[in-house]
This record gives structure tokens, sequence and C-alpha cells, in this order.
């Protein structure tokens, strides 16, 4: 099963990044753009059948490497395919 | 003074770090590899030296904070053991929360590699005794991820208890001082900071780079002062 991990800078940290990207689509033409942010998405297959053992794995692996909890916040999706 | 070196792969700075202790200590440190699973009792004095460890893949530290020997590092670091963090060795001992709040890119996003000028804040610590008192030091950065980070309430805290180590601080000698002082934080770090300690003011994380500051010949001696503190203090 995937268990698919999106990390996100949380709000009021700083995403020079983000900010980037933003002033390139702005030069591409694109108007109206405001918070532009930039994140991370991390998909990982487990070889688990129960969609709640693979939630707590991903939920395990986000909290001991994936996210900064100081800079970060996560969300994960279960895909069940 | 019985230093340790922890080289993780993508470790760069350890050699100048190797230089610099030797010179002040009169022999080489212990280099202690990234899959060891202990640090020798003997060792007082720990290095985590810059470079870009793990390819700086996920976040700049992420994976050496992870590794067996930093697990050896934080139960040192609990026996009151003197560890300094630099450049890619303070990403480290944040992500290893050693140290609170976080290194992120730098706000211009360019990679910053320069001279920096930096405020030391106190001088009765064991890594600036030697220093003088109020001293303006200079030594360079270079990095991508230097812009400290934390939330209030750590940063209050962090004022409260004193243990802002050193801020980036305009040139006191520059011609032009306007540009001088709009140069003088090179990455956007929160309330100019370009070191802390830990609450035991045992451990000191910092980005500028003292060993590449002990010779002549580099341009500026003074990051050589924190070794000599650490030598007094643990002598």
């Amino acid at each position: 099963m995937k268990a698919v991990i999106q990390v996100r800078l949380k709000n009021g940290v700083l995403d020079p990044q983000g900010k980037a990207i933003e002033s390139a689509l702005e030069n591409l033409g694109f108007s109206g753009l405001e918070n532009v942010r930039q994140g991370k998405l991390i998909e990982v297959d487990i070889d688990q059948v129960d969609p709640k053992d693979v939630r707590q794995t991903a939920e395990a692996m986000a909290k001991s490497l994936l996210a900064n909890p100081v800079i970060e916040t996560y969300n994960i999706e279960i895909c069940e395919e | 003074m019985n230093a340790a070196l922890l080289v993780f792969p993508g470790s760069n700075c350890d050699r100048d770090a190797r230089v610099a202790l030797t010179r002040a200590c009169g022999h080489p440190p212990r280099d202690i590899w990234h899959t060891e699973c202990s640090i020798p009792n003997d060792i007082d004095f720990i290095l985590v030296p810059g470079g870009f460890t793990h390819g700086d893949y996920l976040r700049p530290g992420a994976m050496a904070a992870r590794a067996p020997v930093t697990r050896a590092l934080v139960a040192h670091a609990a026996r009151g053991t003197a560890i300094l963090g630099i450049c890619n060795g303070f990403q480290i001992l944040t992500e290893c929360g050693l140290l609170p709040g976080a290194l992120i890119r730098n706000t211009g996003i360019k990679f910053v590699a320069r001279d920096v000028h930096l405020k030391v804040e106190r001088t009765d610590t064991m890594f600036t005794r030697a220093y003088r008192e109020s001293a303006i030091i200079r030594m360079p950065v270079a990095h991508m991820d230097g812009n400290y980070f934390a939330d209030n309430r750590t940063l209050s805290k962090l004022n409260d208890d004193g243990r802002i180590a050193f801020r980036y601080t305009s040139d006191p000698h520059a011609a032009d001082w306007v540009t001088s002082a709009i140069l003088a934080n090179p990455n956007g770090s929160i309330d100019d900071i370009a070191g802390i300690y830990n609450e035991q003011m045992n451990v000191l994380g910092l980005m500028p780079h003292p060993e590449r500051a002990c010779e002549r010949i580099t341009g500026s001696t003074d990051g050589a002062h924190l070794f000599t503190s650490l030598i007094e203090h643990l002598s």
C-alpha cells in the first residue's frame, strides 16, 4: 500500500524559494498571485495490508525524520490500489 | 584537551578543523566515523564540522542527526562534554534537538561565501572566555541554509537566558557604514543570530567558520580564541 506524505512549511516561516517561484510566474505573465509556498511530497510503498497500520507507520516516519516540527507540518494520504 | 572530530559522508570542513585543533592542542583530534555507536569517555570536546552531510538531502543535517554517532553525541552532551557545531554541524545540532530552532534557506536564496563581523555577546562561557568583552570579530561564512529561525517563545527564552553566542554586526572599520549595516546579516537570521548555546551552556552551534580564521594567511585569526577558550577551560 502506498503512503503519500506532504510536508509543508508552517505559516509564518519564510519561504524564499516560494517567493522566487512567485516572481518567475509573474514574469511569465501570470497575474494576481499571492502566497506561493513550496513543499515536499514523499511517496513510499509499505508492505502492510491494513490502511490503519500503513497510516501509523507513515505517521511514525513523518515524526522521526520526514518533517521538522520546528518549521514544518505534514499531512498523510493512503492510496489503496 | 582531548578532542574528537565527527566525520559524516559529505563532511568537508573536517580537514580545516583538524588543522586548527592540532595547532591549538598540540596533538591531532580523534576522528570518529558516523557509523560508530560510541564516543570514548576520555573525550572532553567534540567538534561537529561543516560540509554537506548526505548531500543535504531532505533538510541540511537531517540524516546526520539520525546517525548512530549522533546518539552517542547526545549522550555526551547530557554529561556536560563541550560540543561545538560549525555550519552544517550547527544544522545537525538543531536537527538532533541539542539546540532549539532551525536553519532555513538564506533569504537571498543564494549561497553566501564571504567574511562577516560578529559581536561576541558574552565572554563568560567556556567557548568565549579568551575574547575581549563585547569584542567584534571577523570570520568567514559559507552556506546556503544559515537563516536561523525560532518561534517567538523560543526566541525570548534564548534572549532571557543569555543563550545568544554571536550576532552578525556591521564592520566597525567600514568607510561606508550604511552599506556595511545592510550587508551585516548575510542570511536573514532572526535577530541577527549567528550562534546559540544550549540551556546548560556546554553546546554551541554557529554558522560562521572559526576553524577557517586561525591563521593570519587566511585573513583573520579571530576564530583561534574560541579554541584557546576551550583549552583554558578544560585544563
